[in-house]
């Protein structure tokens, strides 16, 4: 099994804690993992996206250029990476954040409007959790509960309340019926 | 052990507070600053000293000052930071002092750019300030070599008396990767016989000098100091090939490069061409006899690095010429991918049919 | 027959590379009288510079180290980061302190590094043969400033002590001389201070010695104490800049019911 995943979108949006959890979830399970941030000189509001690798086998290039799996945020990542996914592969899109659909049959896209899930649901910038869920819905790579270890081992103990609001943001994407 | 996810800049870190070392010495710079940034918690909570300097230059001088005493020291910077580095790094070496100096890569000249590159590998291994002078210098390619180089650099320096560098770039610094680190008995070398730490009045008083005023007594240190390096080059080559012993087509790649080298093998390994990857752990000794080895059945060399083509000089010298070497680089920041490394494979194996 | 007087012993039994007239070796021997003094050689390291003293790592009987041009403050830094048990020292000249190594001149002070720093300013460059040196007076004439310095175009000289003296780290910054015996003795005094403050944790402490060079002046060692009393002192006022325990005694004494008014 190898998956190659890319999450992209705007600094801010959570794009490297969505990859971050994936990694963690495949270092739970034993896997081979890496994880490689874009990095620019704008803490907040720039570009960013992030390669995560999972495998069975040691991971040659770290950066991921042909996604088995994209999660996009924004409309200049939609444009950016649509293209780049390898047939068979699917795409998750903020609809919320991205107007546009893809003419790409040969790949599978959910748009789920991530953001306006979230934000109605009291989740405000939940959206890339929104995606992660729908993400781990389609693809079954990791459960839930993975999931939530890997919350748990990344979200400081003041900030101990958002675990819950992540599962339930998890559970809304996974949820989501487009 | 249980393994932990970590970015590069950090397990290295670690991985120097594991190793023993007691001082670091510092000017922040992209992208190397999570590595600052880790000391700068750690060191203090961990018996250790945490300096930010105000500058680069009297960041290794402040180097040298700790390596005279026999204490394990380290630096870390990127590029244009090295460069300001080099004037006490020359001093460091002339004066016999063991320390590790870390250049986590980006892109140049001048200010360049933040992203990742291996545009010092001419720096690093042959132009690291003024003067007949060698640093070990370390090219790991994954967050786990990392932790192991960092260990091995250290008890480098410390047994040749030489300073080690260990090149990293922005993409290994950044990347997250599972680490394990390994149980470190770090005892060191025995400083007695030089460092400066008070005579305590039972002994002659060390100088530690890189100042000789008649030039037979400078070219023997630096004869006597060359001796050293000759048992570096003999003992400590280190070099790891990867499907070589039928290869046609050798890549030859260091650091973050080889794993992009490695995909593209492996892609032109599923198209039945006979590809290899050696790949250098040590670019000072540069592993020649490693390279023979892992060439004796090539028809074509491929040098692939994050720069215009500097590795692939020694890769020629090494090769005396023998095989045809060619290269394939990106530089100013921007990485390979796996794919236009292939596309120069397939060149090269049509070249050979 | 009792001694007298004799070599210190943390200063070597080896002859000078000094010029004839130079007060190198006057303040070498406080520095080295001070150490023995305090009973401290063998835990003391010492940090040369580049200049006329680079060779100081020969003259002084404890460890020593040579640092690279103006860098001393930075090596005695990691000196004393690394062990901060030894008494550390650096001997610079005015070209090495004030010019090339300004910046770690002035962080080591505003860090409060707990160093000693002996500053030996001769307005010249000697070892390289008597060129413009920050520290040269308007008006003086040298091999690169061969008009006398303008400081129109050649800047002001600096004044180390004053510029230290306004940092919260530094805690001793005082200018003395050598010229007369009075002030030798003076100087003897501040530098024993200065390596007292560092036992205490006081602190950054200079010592700026005013100093001569007969040789690139063109004076014999006579003229040259002359000159150095007519013109450098005048120029370059003696005194105590900063002196953190002062303060503290001036504030004790104000505690204690305000006997200082």
């Amino acid at each position: 099994m190898t998956y190659e995943i890319l999450l992209a979108g705007f600094g801010g949006q959570g794009i490297l804690f969505a990859g971050k959890l994936l990694a963690y979830c495949a270092l739970f399970e034993g896997k081979e993992i890496s994880w490689l941030p874009s990095y620019g000189p704008e803490m907040r509001g720039g570009k960013c996206n992030c390669s995560v690798c999972i495998s069975d086998e040691p991971i040659g290039s770290p950066q991921v250029l042909e996604p088995d799996l994209l999660v996009v945020l924004n409309g200049p990542s939609f444009d950016a990476f649509m293209p780049s996914v390898k047939p068979g592969g699917k795409a998750f899109v903020d609809s919320s954040m991205v107007d546009a659909k893809t003419d790409r049959t040969d790949i599978e896209t959910f748009y789920v409007p991530a953001t306006q899930l979230a934000d109605d649901n009291n989740l405000a910038k939940g959206a890339n959790i929104v995606l992660l869920g729908k993400l781990l819905h389609e693809t079954g790579i990791f459960s839930f509960e993975t999931v939530r270890k890997a919350l748990e081992k990344n979200t400081p103990a003041k900030r101990a309340h958002t675990i819950d609001n992540n599962m339930r943001a998890l559970q809304l994407g996974a949820d989501y019926k487009g | 052990m249980e393994k932990v996810l970590m970015k590069g800049n950090e397990a290295l870190a670690e991985a120097a507070i594991r190793a023993g070392c007691k001082c670091f010495f510092g000017y922040p710079i992209t992208p190397q600053t999570e590595l600052s940034e880790y000391l700068s918690k750690q060191m203090p909570k961990r018996g250790g000293v945490f300096l930010q300097a105000e500058s680069e230059v009297a960041a290794i001088n402040m180097v040298l000052g700790a390596g005279a005493t026999g204490t394990r020291v380290m630096t870390s910077s990127s590029s244009p930071g090295v460069s300001l580095k080099s004037e006490g790094i020359s001093y460091i070496a002339g004066s016999d002092v063991p320390c590790l100096i870390v250049n986590v890569e980006r892109g140049g000249p001048g200010l360049g750019s933040i992203q990742p590159s291996q545009q010092d590998y001419w720096q690093a291994t042959k132009g690291l300030g003024h003067g007949d002078f060698r640093l070990i210098i370390l090219a790991p390619n994954s967050v786990q070599e990392v932790v192991n180089l960092v260990v091995r650099a250290f008890d480098l320096g410390e047994k040749y008396r030489v300073p080690v560098m260990l090149l990293s770039d922005g993409l290994l610094g950044q990347m997250m990767e599972p680490v394990e680190f390994p149980e470190i008995s770090a005892k060191g070398a025995d400083n007695s016989g030089w460092a400066a730490v008070g005579t305590k009045m039972q002994r002659e008083h060390h100088i530690v000098n890189s100042l000789y005023i008649e030039a037979n007594d400078l070219e023997e240190q630096v004869r006597k100091r060359y001796e050293r390096y000759a048992v570096i080059e003999e003992n400590e080559s280190d070099g790891e090939s990867y499907l070589c012993d039928d290869a046609d087509i050798v890549i030859t790649a260091f650091g973050a490069t080889s794993r992009i080298a490695k995909s593209a093998v492996n892609k032109a390994r599923a198209e039945g061409i006979k590809a290899g990857l050696f790949r250098p752990i040590t670019l000072w000794p540069f592993p020649k006899k490693q390279l023979l080895d892992a060439t004796k059945q090539a028809k074509a060399v491929l040098s692939v690095e994050m720069n215009m083509g500097q590795m692939i000089d020694d890769v020629k010298l090494a090769l005396d010429c023998k095989i045809p070497v060619s290269f394939y680089g990106r530089t100013g920041g921007v990485i390979p991918s796996p794919n236009e490394v292939l596309a120069e494979i397939r060149k090269l194996n049509g070249g050979i049919k | 027959m009792a001694v007298k007087f004799q070599r210190p012993h943390a200063l070597c039994d080896v002859r000078l590379h000094y010029c004839a007239g130079c007060t190198h070796g006057i303040i070498h021997r406080l520095v080295a009288e001070v150490i023995d003094e305090m009973g401290i050689e063998g835990d003391t390291v010492g940090v040369c510079p580049v200049g006329c003293s680079v060779f100081a790592y020969n003259y002084f009987g404890c460890d020593m180290i040579e640092a690279p041009h103006g860098r001393a403050p930075a090596v005695a830094t990691g000196v004393k980061r690394a062990r901060p048990d030894l008494n550390v020292f650096t001997y610079q000249g005015d070209g090495d302190l004030a010019a090339i190594g300004t910046a770690e001149t002035v962080h080591a002070a505003t860090r409060g590094e707990n160093i000693v720093v002996i500053f030996v300013n001769n307005g010249t460059y000697g070892m390289t043969g008597g060129q413009m040196a920050p520290t040269t007076l308007p008006g003086q004439v040298t091999t690169t400033s061969p008009y006398g310095r303008d400081p129109r175009k050649a800047g002001y000289p600096i004044h180390v002590c004053e510029m230290l003296s306004t940092l919260d780290g530094t805690a001793l910054a005082v200018r003395t001389a050598v010229d007369t015996v009075p002030h030798i003795r003076e100087t003897k005094k501040m530098i024993r201070k200065a390596f007292e403050n560092q036992q205490k944790g006081n602190g950054f402490s200079i010592v700026e010695v005013l100093s001569t060079c007969p040789s690139n002046w063109g004076l014999t060692p006579k003229e040259s104490i002359k000159r150095l009393q007519e013109e450098c002192i005048p120029y370059y006022p003696l005194g105590v800049y900063k002196d953190v325990n002062m303060e503290e005694a001036n504030a004790d004494k104000l505690a204690m019911g305000g006997a200082a008014k």
